[in-house]
């Protein structure tokens, strides 16, 4: 299947495949790489950001609510700041599953540009 | 007797680490083994070693003091240090190692012109890397302070004894022994905070809420009157009027600065390839998430079982962490406690050495004074190791004029102040951004290093008007702060950014824009990126 659509956005061909950063870079797999690299990290960051600042203004500028005793002296400032290490964990394992995919692409990639140098 | 067993380990740590850094010496020889370890460590390896190299004394003798002092909002220098992470695993760590060889300069120079750059890098890394080092000389001599004060070592002569060791290091070292010397003493600071927080938890019953019940009734003197405080409460330190965005910028520094801090992201340079550079993350991660967790149970253990009078009468809040362990676990885990800190402060001031004198052989020495080539062979190790010298002695001149009571965490931030401003958003931009160029890269980098400079200096960490009874803590300069916030981040990191961008769009480089095909397919797939060596 990589076979073919290489075939059809031009990457086979090329006699300058290994220099050809630009082919390369216009290639539909590079293109679908770093397409699929997106739907994943920037979501990912969009969240995690938002989630940590949280935490930063809920502290300061909401200090009622983040003193609101939970369990026992324990408040919801606290309990908050702990759910950001599962969240940061989370975020990291999902990011590992996600990036066996990007890897297999970028193998293809690489396996394309291999075999054209092998072949010159 | 606690006092000789503490020198004794000390001298067995230091010992540990010379004989690391003998056999890795023996091992490597060239500059690709000398600057990256011969990019032969593998995941888990550097995850600790990035753990162990990021967790200095500020994560460890400064963290707990923090938190023992000021409660949640000490709290949340554990949370940033961790999340900064998230920040390396999606956006840095992999594209970093895809396209550099032995600094962040180099991804820089790939599109832009080299000289201005590298040069401006070199100093940014410098500059990071000095308010580091004297943060773990503070605190190396604060310990020794303590510890075998009735013994005559003075704090002076321990700050000169490990900027001894330190030079020894980076002479006959490098970063395969920097490595080895930061994964042991990675396992030995987790295992540290774990046996500690154990202790702390066992005077409880091991039952959580009688200890945050404990932790919520701290009893101190705040200006000479008795207060009561939930130390789980925000704004022990952080109130209005400026606490609120102070603690949004202290967040903005984290999250950026970390992922622009030379000596961490020299760490991705070491293992074979980016996957390696992925995992390698997700190891630091669990070690810095657990000992992050495990700090606000030690800070808030210090306030209950110490309290912050009795830290700040003895010691300061730099030996909260090791004074924590003498009251649960007695004289003997006090000084083996003692010891690992003073083995993460070897480390750590191993691997400062190693990214600084790096930057300066590789960025400044080679590229911009003899572009980019090396007339002599090992010439740039030898330039390294003599700039090595010159930042130790330098760094320790500094802080013994600060002394032992300033507080190393907050020390620490002014290094990770300037990555934030400075390194961060150029590299993020000459990654990500297509049409970012030189000019760009020179006013980001200049700009976001000197608006940091400026406002730690004229920030009320540094400026500010003490009683004439203050002995301890001083500040630096003895006049009404000039700029309000602690944090400078929240002024520093926009004008930084806003100076690349704009820099940027009134200027056209069309040789950098072209370049940007190449960078990114190297950046994605790995292609053409340095292979293990030597």
């Amino acid at each position: 299947m990589i076979n073919e659509t290489i075939g059809k956005s031009g990457l086979a061909g090329s006699n300058e495949l290994a220099t050809n950063w630009t082919l390369i870079a216009t290639s539909k797999e590079f293109k679908d790489l770093v397409a699929l690299k997106k739907t994943f990290i920037v979501p990912a960051c969009i969240f995690f950001l938002v989630y940590y600042f949280a935490l930063a203004v809920l502290v300061g500028y909401l200090p009622k609510l983040a003193s609101t005793r939970v369990i026992g002296t324990v408040n919801v400032a606290y309990l908050f700041a702990l759910s950001q290490f599962v969240a940061g964990w989370v975020i990291a394992a999902l990011y590992l599953v996600a990036a066996t995919k990007f890897d297999a692409l970028s193998d293809d990639i690489l396996a394309r540009v291999d075999g054209r140098q092998g072949s010159q | 007797m606690s006092n000789s067993l503490a020198i004794f380990l000390f001298l067995f740590f230091v010992a540990g680490t010379l004989g690391i850094t003998y056999w890795a010496a023996k091992r490597s020889r060239g500059a690709g083994a000398y600057f990256a370890a011969g990019r032969r460590i593998t995941a888990w390896q550097n995850g600790f070693a990035v753990a162990g190299d990021f967790m200095s004394a500020a994560s460890f003798l400064g963290l707990i003091g923090l938190i023992a002092l000021q409660g949640m909002d000490g709290i949340l220098y554990s949370v940033g240090g961790f999340i900064a992470f998230v920040t390396i695993l999606l956006v840095m760590a992999e594209p970093l190692r895809n396209l550099g060889k032995y600094t962040m300069g180099d991804v820089l120079a790939y599109r832009f012109r080299p000289r201005p750059v590298r040069a401006l890098v070199a100093f940014s890394t410098l500059t990071t890397a000095t308010f580091y080092m004297i943060a773990q000389m503070v605190g190396a001599g604060a310990l020794v302070n303590l510890l075998l004060a009735d013994s005559g070592i003075s704090y002076n002569m321990a700050v000169a004894g490990v900027g001894t060791l330190m030079m020894i290091y980076v002479i006959f070292g490098g970063m395969l022994a920097t490595t080895w010397v930061q994964i042991i003493k990675a396992i030995l600071l987790s295992a540290c905070g774990l046996v500690l927080t154990v202790l702390v938890l066992e005077r409880f019953h091991f039952r959580l809420l009688p200890f945050f019940s404990a932790a919520s009734q701290i009893s101190y003197h705040q200006q000479s009157q008795l207060v009561i405080r939930d130390f789980l409460q925000p704004g022990l330190h952080y109130h209005p009027p400026h606490g609120p965005l102070d603690l949004i910028s202290l967040s903005l520094m984290f999250v950026l600065g970390t992922a622009g801090l030379p000596h961490v992201l020299v760490k991705f340079y070491t293992v074979p390839d980016a996957r390696t550079a992925r995992r390698s993350v997700a190891w630091a991660m669990i070690v810095i998430g657990l000992f992050y967790v495990l700090s606000t149970i030690l800070g808030l253990g210090a306030a209950i079982e110490i309290g912050p009078d009795s830290i700040l009468a003895n010691g300061g809040t730099n030996m909260a962490g090791p004074r924590l362990a003498q009251v649960v676990g007695g004289d003997l885990f006090f000084a083996f406690v003692s010891a690992v800190a003073f083995a993460t402060i070897l480390a750590v001031v191993a691997g400062l050495m190693i990214s600084a004198s790096t930057s300066f052989a590789h960025d400044f020495w080679t590229n911009v004074i003899h572009q980019g080539r090396e007339r002599k062979p090992g010439e740039s190790v030898r330039v390294a190791r003599v700039a090595g010298l010159a930042i130790g002695a330098l760094s320790m001149l500094v802080a013994i004029r600060l002394g032992p009571a300033s507080n190393v965490i907050i020390l620490a931030t002014f290094g990770m102040v300037v990555a934030a401003s400075a390194n961060f958003p150029v590299l993020a931009l000459s990654i990500y951004w297509r049409r970012f160029n030189t000019a760009g890269a020179v006013a980001g980098l200049g700009v976001g290093l000197l608006a940091s400079l400026v406002f730690i200096v004229t920030g009320p960490n540094l400026m500010g008007l003490d009683a004439a009874s203050t002995t301890g803590g001083r500040h630096l300069i003895q006049a009404q702060p000039w700029f309000p916030y602690e944090n400078v981040g929240i002024v520093s990191v926009p004008l930084g950014l806003l100076a690349a961008i704009i820099a940027t769009l009134l200027t056209k480089e069309p040789s950098a824009e072209s370049m940007f095909d190449e960078l990114t397919v190297r950046a994605n797939t790995g292609l053409g990126a340095e292979r293990v060596s030597g």
